[in-house]
């Protein structure tokens, strides 16, 4: 069983913009200057790169097969809500890190006194 | 499959193919940890990206249950990586 031509066109549409922002991403995380600009990009491939690709999976299975098919968004379910935890958890430790190698570019420790004794409120 | 879908097919494997050499690039050149950390979680998805795609070229259902697993070890791998790095060790 073959899916009519505008199957075939929006899913031809949906799987090259997926790559490309993809790429775009990608080519971000290479290019961008320190690592709190780096770390906006992947989320160009988490968010419409996968969406755009799992939509397409989505629409060409679903008129191949002659039935719905769902797994696929899924996928884009699960990125879009691991995706945020990953970045967070990321940008605290790069933080932290940041902080105590002395850089100047991210905010100090409140009390000016080095790293705190104990952090258990993380 | 119509030669537009298959064309755009291998348009995007392409794209995806050179995402993932540009994120290998930061992974390798990376000045921090943490530099390395968000390539790789990047180079991960773009991984499970390739795979998706492959599964519409093949036409196989496998591929969309081998998309979701690597997601998945990539979100903990990440997050595994990310909490050694605030912390010094992954459970405590």
């Amino acid at each position: 069983m073959t899916a009519p031509a505008w199957v075939d066109a929006v899913t031809s549409l949906l799987v090259v913009v997926g790559g490309l922002v993809a790429l775009i991403g990608s080519l971000g995380v290479l290019r961008l200057g320190s690592f709190f600009q780096r770390v906006h990009a992947p989320t160009l491939g988490a968010t419409l790169g996968t969406w755009c690709i799992a939509l397409a999976t989505v629409l060409q299975v679903s008129f191949a097969r002659g039935e719905l098919f769902v797994h696929a968004a899924l996928i884009a379910v699960f990125v879009a809500l691991t995706a945020p935890v990953t970045t967070i958890f990321l940008m605290r430790a790069a933080i932290f890190r940041e902080r105590l190698r002395g850089a100047k570019d991210v905010p100090a420790f409140e009390d000016s006194s080095g790293p705190p004794a104990s952090s258990s409120e993380r | 499959m119509s030669a537009l879908l298959s064309w755009s097919l291998q348009v995007s494997l392409g794209c995806l193919t050179l995402a993932l050499v540009l994120a290998l690039a930061r992974v390798l050149i990376g000045p921090r940890a943490q530099d390395r950390v968000i390539a790789y979680d990047c180079l991960y998805q773009g991984v499970m990206l390739v795979v998706l795609v492959l599964g519409l070229v093949y036409r196989s259902s496998s591929y969309f249950e081998t998309a979701l697993l690597l997601a998945l070890y990539g979100f903990v791998g990440s997050t595994a990586m990310a909490k050694f790095l605030l912390r010094g060790e992954v459970i405590e």
